[in-house]
C-alpha cells in the first residue's frame, strides 16, 4: 500500500515541532521518543506500519485547538487516532505526521435521562458509554465488535455500525452533536440536544469523515431505554440460498429484529472448533435476536419460526433462557477469533443488496478455489453487510498479496450487483484506491471540495479515504513533497 | 416555469444557465417562495426505477409524487417510516408534494422521536450541483460508509448545493396494530414530563405531543397486536401520576390523531405567522411561555414546537439565545425577507455553510439567498 513520502522540511524541524507542543501540553503529553512512537506506528490493519513523528494525548478540547493551531502553523499534518482499533487504517501515521490520540479524554460530561441524551469525551470507549448509563435502564445502541476498545472519537470518524443496527442505525443515525476542533485551531459547536440541523446538516457529514474535516473532542449522544429483554433463535439450513431467503421473507413478513447474524460452513467449523457453542455442522447458519416483553417476544419468534420452518431447517433452536442464549451467541463473537487460531486473515467489510446474498456467496467460493485461499463469511445479513474472511500466511511470501487481490475482487463483485466497499469500517488505505470502481472521478471531486471547505491545506489525515492520485494537486499545495 | 423531463435535460438547463434558479419539486411547502430567480421545477422527473421489498428499498426519482410511493408500498404492506408531513393545509399551497422535497428539506413526522429523521432514511441519491455536473453519493444499500456522507448534507439542504434527482430509501413494514394513550389537562411543563417518563420508557413510544388547546397530551404506540395491548396497558399504568389516562385502539381513530399532529392542521386557515421551532425537549415549555404566542403544539416529546404568532412579530427576538433553532414557515415575503427564514448560525458554522455553498454552487445560482 503506497502512502505519500513525507516532507523532508517537516521531518528536518522535528526538534522544534516537538517542544513548540511540548510548551503546550501538560508534562508527558508529547511521546517522540523513537521507542516510545512505536505503539503509534499502526492500528489494527497491522501489516502497515510507520512510527509517526510524534505522538500527543492531550486532555482538554483547548489543548487539541493548540496542537493543531502549532500543526497548521508548521504545515504538519495530523492524524486523529481513538483506540487505534481501524481494520482500515484510518489511523496509519506518515513519518512527517502527528499522531493526535485522544485516550486521556474520557469523561462523561453529562447524562439526561427525560431528554435522552449522554454528553461525553471523545477519547471514550463504546462499551462504557453504555456503561454510564445502563444501571438506570438505558444503553448507546451502536456496539462495534471492537467496543470493548473502540473510542466514541473513532465512531464518529468511521461511522461505525455493530450487529444491532438492522433495528437501531448507525452511529450517525444515534449522534446528535458534537464539539470539533478545526485545524486552524477553531473550536466549533455543532447540533446539540435538539433533533434537526438549523441549517446545512454538517453534522451528518463530519460523521464518517475519517478524521479529515476535524477532530472531534465531545460528542452528544442518543441513548435508549433497555428493551425488556431480549432471545435469540437459531437457524440451520443445508443451503446459503435458503437462507437468505429465508431472511428475506422474515423482514417482509414485518418483524424487525435487532439482529440477524449470518455464517456459512467454513466458519461455523472453525468456530465449533475454537469455541464449541454446540453449532449444527450445515452450510448456513442464522441467529435471529428479537426484543421485548415475554410475550412480545413469543409473538415475534412464532412469526420467525413459522417462516423458518417453511423452508425446511436442519435445526431450529430457540434459546430457553439466559445460558442457552449466550450459548448461541458465543460462536458468533468468537467467530473472528476462531478464524484468527487457523490462519492470519484479513476482514473485508462490503454491502450488497440483500436479495443478492445466494449468487455473492457463490462467487466468492468460485474465487476461493481460484486463488487458492480459504474464506470464511460471517456477517450482518439483514442488512447485507457481508464480512468474509480471507485466510492466508503472513509468513509466506507473496501471501498477502495474493489476499489483498483477492479482496479487492470480492469488493469488485459487491459494488457490481449494486453495493458498496464498506459498510462500517470505513475507507482508510485499505480500500482508498478501488474508490475509483464505486465513484465517478466527479462523484469523488465533490467528496474532496467538503474538504477543501474544512480542512483548505489538506493536513488532516491527508492520505486516506481518496486514491493518492486523486488528491495528489491538493495534498502538494500543503508542501507535502510529491 | 422551467420544467425538464430528465435528469440529464436538467444537468443541460443548469451548466447553461445565466440567471439564478429557484428550485422547487411539487410546491407544495413554499420554501422555493423564498428564493429569488426564475422557477425550476423537479416534478416532471418522475417514476419508481426500483422496489425490492425484500431488502427494504425503494428507488424513485425526485419528482415522483409522495402519494405514489404511499400507494406502491401499501401493495406490499411497507411505508416510509419518517412519516413526511404534508404542508399543503398549513400553507394553504395546493399541488403533488414530491419524494424530492421531501428528502430537500428533511421532512419528518412524529414518528422520527422513536424511528428517526427523513435524512436517517436517505441511503442514496443523485444531484445536479451548480456546475451542472451529475453527482452520485450513497447508494442502494442499508450500510454504506464509503466516501463522505453527502447524502446527509445534501437532505434539508433546500436545494442551495444541488438538485435532487434520485433518491434512494430505506423503508419498514407497516405495522399491524397502533394505539394511543391519552393523559387530559396536563400543563405544558407536566405534559412533557409525562412525555419524557413514556420515551424513557422500555414501551417503544413512536410519537408523542402534547396540545395545549385541547389539553391533549397523546403518547403512541405501534406493533403487532398483543403487543400493542400490552404496552399501551403498562405505559397506561406508568403515566397514571400524571393524570387518568384513556386508551385510544380505534385505528381510524388513531390514524387521525396523528395525521392532524403531524400536519398541524390545529393552525390551518388561522391567521398569523408560523414558526418551527427545534429544541431541547425539557426547554419546550419555558421557551413556549416566552414566545408568548397565540397558540402552540408540541411534537417529539417537546423537541419540536410549532407556534402561531402575531403577524410579523420577530419571535427569535422574544425568545432571546437558546440552544436550537427556530425556522419561519409560514408569514408574507416582506415578513420573511425581513426576519430570514433560518436561524442565523454562528459565525464559524455560517462560514462552513458558505463555503460548502461556493464549493458546489460557485456561480450562486441555486436558490440563492435562500439559508443565507
Amino acid at each position: 500500500m503506497e502512502m505519500p513520502k513525507p516532507n523532508p522540511d517537516v521531518l528536518s524541524k522535528k526538534d522544534r515541532i516537538v517542544s513548540r507542543l511540548q510548551d503546550a501540553l501538560q508534562n508527558g503529553a508529547v511521546i517522540h521518543d523513537e521507542s516510545e512512537t512505536r505503539a503509534y506506528e499502526c492500528d489494527a490493519l497491522s501489516a502497515y506500519r510507520c512510527p509517526p513523528l510524534c505522538a500527543v494525548l492531550p486532555s482538554s478540547t483547548e489543548e487539541v485547538s493548540a496542537i493543531l493551531k502549532i500543526c497548521h502553523e508548521e504545515g504538519v499534518p495530523v492524524v486523529p487516532r481513538g483506540s487505534g482499533t481501524s481494520l482500515a487504517g484510518g489511523a496509519l501515521p506518515t513519518a512527517d505526521a502527528v499522531i493526535l490520540g485522544v485516550a486521556r479524554l474520557n469523561a462523561v460530561l453529562e447524562t439526561d435521562y427525560p431528554n435522552r441524551f449522554i454528553r461525553v469525551q471523545s477519547g471514550r470507549t463504546n462499551l462504557s458509554v453504555t456503561g454510564a448509563v445502563e444501571t438506570d435502564g438505558f444503553f448507546y445502541a451502536p456496539d462495534p465488535s471492537s467496543q470493548l476498545a473502540c473510542a466514541i472519537a473513532g465512531n464518529i470518524g468511521m461511522n461505525s455500525g455493530g450487529a444491532h443496527c438492522l433495528k437501531y442505525g448507525v452511529t450517525t443515525n444515534n449522534l446528535l452533536g458534537v464539539t470539533m476542533v478545526m485545524m486552524d485551531g477553531t473550536i466549533i459547536e455543532v447540533g446539540g440536544a435538539h433533533m434537526d440541523a438549523g441549517g446545512l446538516d454538517l453534522l451528518g457529514v463530519i460523521c464518517g469523515s475519517e478524521g479529515q474535516l476535524g477532530v472531534v473532542t465531545e460528542a452528544t449522544l442518543r441513548i435508549l431505554p433497555k428493551p425488556e429483554g431480549a432471545r435469540p433463535v437459531l437457524i440451520g439450513y443445508d443451503s446459503n440460498e435458503v437462507a437468505g431467503t429465508c431472511v428475506s421473507d422474515i423482514i417482509k413478513a414485518g418483524v424487525l429484529p435487532v439482529a440477524i447474524e449470518f455464517m456459512d460452513r467454513p466458519c461455523i467449523e472453525a468456530t465449533e472448533a475454537f469455541a464449541k457453542a454446540g453449532y449444527p455442522m450445515c452450510e448456513a447458519l442464522l441467529i435471529i435476536e428479537v426484543e421485548g416483553s415475554p410475550a412480545e417476544i413469543d409473538e415475534q419468534l412464532a412469526v420467525i419460526k413459522e417462516i423458518a420452518r417453511r423452508h425446511n431447517p436442519v435445526e431450529l433452536r430457540e434459546a430457553q433462557d439466559a445460558d442457552e442464549a449466550a450459548r448461541i451467541w458465543l460462536g458468533r463473537k468468537s467467530a473472528f477469533g476462531a478464524m484468527g487460531q487457523i490462519n492470519d486473515y484479513m476482514c473485508l467489510d462490503g454491502t450488497i443488496p440483500v436479495s443478492e446474498l445466494p449468487y455473492v456467496l457463490r462467487r466468492i467460493g468460485e474465487m476461493s478455489k481460484e486463488y487458492g485461499l480459504g474464506v470464511g463469511n460471517v456477517f450482518h445479513a439483514g442488512d447485507g453487510n457481508m464480512h468474509p474472511l480471507i485466510l492466508y500466511d503472513a509468513n509466506k511470501p507473496g501471501d498477502l498479496e495474493l489476499c489483498e487481490a483477492f479482496g479487492a475482487d470480492i469488493l469488485k463483485l459487491c459494488v457490481e450487483v449494486g453495493g458498496c466497499l464498506t459498510g462500517e469500517h470505513g475507507v482508510g488505505i485499505e480500500k482508498r484506491d478501488l474508490m475509483t470502481v464505486q465513484f465517478s472521478p466527479e462523484d469523488l471531486e465533490a467528496q474532496m471540495r467538503v474538504k477543501d471547505v474544512f480542512d483548505p491545506e489538506w493536513l488532516l489525515n491527508p492520505a486516506k479515504v481518496f486514491p493518492l492520485a486523486s488528491s495528489e494537486a491538493r495534498r502538494a499545495q500543503s508542501g507535502e513533497a510529491a | 416555469m422551467i420544467r425538464p423531463n430528465s435528469e440529464e435535460e436538467l444537468a443541460g438547463i443548469v451548466a447553461g444557465a445565466k440567471r439564478a434558479l429557484s428550485i422547487q419539486g411539487g410546491g407544495t411547502r413554499g420554501f422555493a417562495d423564498n428564493a429569488t430567480g426564475e422557477r425550476l421545477t423537479s416534478a416532471a422527473i418522475t417514476g419508481i426505477t426500483l422496489y425490492e421489498p425484500g431488502a427494504l428499498t425503494l428507488v424513485a426519482r425526485a419528482g415522483t409524487p409522495v402519494e405514489e410511493i404511499r400507494e406502491r408500498l401499501a401493495k406490499d404492506n411497507q411505508r416510509l417510516p419518517f412519516e413526511p408531513m404534508d404542508h399543503r393545509a398549513l400553507l394553504g399551497t395546493t399541488g403533488e408534494p414530491t419524494i424530492g422535497g421531501v428528502v430537500a428539506a428533511n421532512v419528518s413526522g412524529p414518528r422520527r422521536v422513536m424511528v428517526g429523521a427523513a435524512r436517517d432514511y436517505v441511503l442514496g441519491l443523485r444531484f445536479v450541483d451548480g456546475r451542472g455536473t451529475v453527482i452520485r453519493n450513497g447508494g442502494r444499500v442499508m450500510k454504506n460508509v464509503t466516501g463522505y456522507d453527502l447524502v446527509k448534507l445534501l437532505s434539508g439542504s433546500y436545494g442551495t448545493l444541488g438538485i435532487l434527482t434520485e433518491v434512494s430509501l430505506k423503508v419498514l413494514p407497516k405495522v399491524a396494530a397502533s394505539a394511543t394513550v391519552v393523559l387530559k389537562g396536563l400543563s405544558d411543563a407536566q405534559a412533557v414530563a409525562a412525555m419524557a417518563a413514556g420515551l424513557g420508557s422500555p414501551f417503544e413510544v413512536s410519537g408523542a405531543s402534547h396540545n395545549p388547546g385541547t389539553g391533549e397530551t397523546l403518547l403512541r404506540l405501534e406493533g403487532f397486536a398483543e403487543s400493542v395491548r400490552y404496552r399501551s396497558e403498562r405505559l397506561a399504568e406508568l403515566l397514571k401520576p400524571f393524570a387518568p389516562p384513556r386508551i385510544e385502539a380505534n385505528p381510524d381513530a388513531v390514524a387521525k390523531l396523528w395525521a392532524a399532529i403531524r400536519d398541524v392542521t390545529a393552525f390551518a386557515g388561522k391567521d398569523g405567522d408560523v414558526w418551527r421551532l427545534s429544541v431541547k425537549p425539557s426547554d419546550a415549555p419555558a421557551l413556549v411561555a416566552r414566545a408568548g404566542a397565540k397558540q402552540a403544539l408540541y411534537d417529539w416529546g417537546g423537541g419540536l414546537v410549532w407556534l402561531r404568532a402575531e403577524a410579523d412579530t420577530d419571535l427569535r427576538a422574544s425568545l432571546g439565545a437558546f440552544a436550537g433553532h427556530a425556522t419561519l414557515i409560514r408569514a408574507s415575503a416582506e415578513t420573511r425577507a425581513r426576519l430570514g427564514v433560518f436561524q442565523p448560525e454562528p459565525a464559524p458554522l455560517a462560514r462552513l455553510s458558505a463555503g460548502l455553498r461556493a464549493q458546489f454552487d460557485p456561480r450562486g445560482i441555486l436558490n440563492p439567498g435562500m439559508m443565507g
